[in-house]
């Protein structure tokens, strides 16, 4: 009795243990390629400022907690666009395509969203879902242009992908200053009251989070349904394994290029309508790409390219980017964790590399150990 | 007439210089769309040195300070390059996503280092580089007035790179090596080529063309630096492309795009234009447009080198 009962812990233990470290296999390109990132940044600070380089990385690494509820809440607030756009690139990796246009579709979008929030005059609820769903469509159609053009002409939808961010970037400079500038911050004018998102204010207090939040975590949970679940999502998949060989089996190719690319788009753009259905939120009219459209790059790469991993990816860089913001107190430009963002994406893109590299490291390792238990066993023989 | 020609020479220059960068990596095989990155990185160092250079108490002739410059730049172009051509020569990297890297390292290293060493993101320096005349050359009617009035020496440099590049790639033993490895790694590779060595020096000097190109473009348009290039680096990969690989039609296609870039930034200067009442936006947008449309329009024949962005393993068949 008491025997079985040991056994069952035992095993329970042991099914746990492994869990763990089956999860810690899963997450061990994106823990060393963040490892990696902050040990460069760090070292970066030391060669810049000594002396502040190691509060400084606990600023960085503490910052977004320990100030509050608020701060908690303008995390959620900022990881949701972003958990978005990584979503998209997911969709967009997952189909062969290198959706590098996400700028251009989230200020595309966002523009949409706000020409509906400052001029249209609708009814409380239905303003701010109006504004979201056109600035999805938006986003989809922005998305779209180089899914056909790879589809029809065979273009590369990275090159006009690029073209794209660069058009939406001054048209939607153009309409903001022909429909609705504001002269005086140079930005677009504040959104009315009714198309803001609803906020979460009896969780977080004064911060601006809201739904889009649970939005973004809906559309990442679908997102895994449809390539988990549907035939949908395996077609896309199988054409971003071997075009050829899903056109063989019956699949239209050219479609699944224009869908994803419109799926991507369309998420991007609802990450770019939540980004700027805040009041106070505003799109500036300098001609600086929106740098939310290449977080998603980091998002998905770090988030190992499923749309659940992109969830936690957002939140992670959201958080990291809001410790960016109170080391500035500590004397450092925020730019150094865009600086460790860039060192982790690259790191990630040799993380095979590197794992590879370990585990060489780890056989012979164990050969030497061999070998050399072989030579004492010699000797002492 | 004259002054969109100096206007035009004056954008399509470093539109030359990097597209032939480009070029020299995408012809051994491997993408650089890190070019915007590198340019950027180059002209931050670049940039940097000519103002310090400006600042000394017995400063140097103002032209030696643009070489220095500019070579400075371009060995900066060139070692990041590295960083690109190890994740992808080495560890076998996607070449778009360490290109990308890059392109996100760049403007952040350049206001990050700026604002902890100068307090500001701005480098001014004096840009009085230019020649009012070449003696003798600058006489001859309309050519010396086109391409010696008020001309930089840069024009004089991407021409004798144009030169180079065109004969290092298309007379030269080393240029069919480059291009053995880039239209078909495995066969050069039986010949006895070493493809990495190859493939690193192309990324190298694709690099380097980056970093000069960068320089150039910062210190001919503008009298300060601010952490961009513009968008340089990306258009100079369209140029690249509505070239087709080919010297020659990258010289045809960076004039086109020179000529739509000076109508962006300087159609007030341009009568007619100014005319047309436009807005900024619209004509910055025309040179991305056009990108778009070629590219629409000549992607069906491309002559991109065949094992572009692919990974090479030595035994893979």
């Amino acid at each position: 009795m008491d025997k079985q009962e040991n056994k069952a812990i035992v095993t329970f233990k042991d099914k746990l243990l492994r869990i763990l470290l089956n999860l810690f296999n899963v997450l061990k390109p994106s823990l060393i390629s963040i490892g990696v990132g902050l040990a460069f940044g760090f070292i970066i600070m030391l060669i810049f400022n000594p002396g502040g380089a190691f509060p400084g990385l606990i600023t960085l690494l503490t910052g977004g907690l320990g100030s509050g509820i608020k701060v908690a809440g303008d995390i959620l607030l900022h990881a949701a666009p972003i958990i978005l756009t990584g979503v998209a690139l997911v969709v967009a990796f997952k189909t062969g395509l290198f959706n590098i246009g996400a700028s251009g579709q989230m200020i595309v979008a966002g523009y949409v969203a706000i020409h509906v929030g400052v001029l249209w005059n609708i009814p409380a609820p239905f303003h701010w879902m109006v504004a979201l769903l056109l600035g999805t469509v938006a986003g989809a159609i922005w998305g779209a242009i180089p899914g056909i053009l790879k589809a029809f002409t065979n273009t590369n939808e990275v090159v006009s992908s690029i073209m794209l961010n660069y058009i939406g970037t001054f048209l939607a400079v153009f309409l903001i200053k022909a429909n609705v500038y504001n002269g005086a911050t140079a930005k677009s004018l504040n959104i009315q009251a009714s198309a803001e998102l609803p906020r979460l204010g009896a969780l977080f207090g004064n911060s601006k989070a809201n739904i889009g939040i649970f939005i973004a975590i809906a559309v990442a949970v679908l997102m895994y349904y449809v390539f988990k679940k549907t035939t949908l999502g395996y077609e896309l998949k199988a054409s971003g394994f071997n075009r050829e060989a899903s056109r063989y089996a019956g699949m239209n190719a050219k479609r699944n290029i224009v869908l994803s690319m419109l799926i991507s788009g369309a998420i991007v753009g609802l990450g770019g309508a939540i980004q700027f259905l805040v009041i106070g939120t505003n799109l500036g009219t300098t001609y600086d790409l929106l740098p939310q459209g290449f977080d998603g790059i980091s998002v998905a790469l770090l988030g190992l390219t499923e749309p659940i991993g992109a969830v936690f990816a957002g939140t992670f860089l959201s958080y990291i980017r809001q410790g960016g913001f109170y080391m500035q107190v500590n004397g450092f430009p925020q730019q150094i964790i865009d600086i460790i963002i860039a060192v982790i994406v690259y790191t990630t893109s040799i993380s095979v590399a590197i794992q590879l590299f370990f585990a060489n490291l780890k056989t012979k390792r164990l050969m030497k150990k061999a070998s050399t238990s072989e030579i004492e066993g010699g000797i002492e023989q | 007439m004259t002054l969109i020609v100096q206007l035009t020479l004056v954008s399509l220059v470093p539109l030359l210089i990097v597209a032939l960068g480009g070029l020299m990596s995408e012809k051994s095989g491997v993408t650089n769309i890190a070019l915007e990155g590198l340019m950027l990185l180059g002209a931050f160092v670049g940039v940097w040195v000519i103002r310090d250079l400006q600042n000394a108490t017995n400063p140097l002739p103002m032209q030696l300070i643009y070489l220095i410059g500019i070579i400075v730049g371009g060995l900066v172009g060139g070692l990041f390059a590295m960083t690109h051509a190890i994740a992808s020569i080495k560890f076998n990297a996607d070449q778009t996503i360490s290109a990308t890297a890059i392109n996100l390292f760049a403007p952040a290293f350049a206001i990050y280092t700026a604002r902890s060493l100068q307090g500001a993101q701005q480098i001014r320096f004096s840009a009085a580089f230019r020649i009012d005349k070449v003696p003798f050359l600058g006489d001859i009617p309309i050519i010396g007035e086109w391409f010696f009035q008020k001309t930089y020496i840069s024009l004089f440099i991407a021409a004798g790179i144009l030169a180079f590049v065109w004969i290092l790639l298309y007379k030269t033993k080393s240029g069919l090596r480059i291009r053995a490895v880039g239209e078909n790694p495995q066969a050069a590779d039986a010949q006895g080529i070493n493809i990495y060595k190859i493939r690193y020096l192309s990324v190298f000097a694709s690099g380097i063309l980056a970093g000069i190109g960068g320089v150039i473009f910062v210190v001919t348009t503008s009298a300060s630096f601010d952490a961009t290039v513009a968008g340089m680096g990306f258009l100079a990969i369209a140029v690249l492309i509505f070239g087709n690989w080919h010297p020659g039609r990258i010289l045809l296609s960076a004039i086109v795009f020179g000529f739509f870039r000076t109508i962006a930034s300087a159609y007030s200067a341009i009568g007619f234009l100014r005319d047309l009442d436009l807005d900024t936006e619209i004509y910055q947008m025309i040179p991305f447009v056009i990108t778009l449309i070629v590219l629409a329009i000549t992607s069906r024949n491309s002559r991109a080198p065949k094992a572009i962005g692919q990974i090479y393993e030595m035994g893979k068949r």
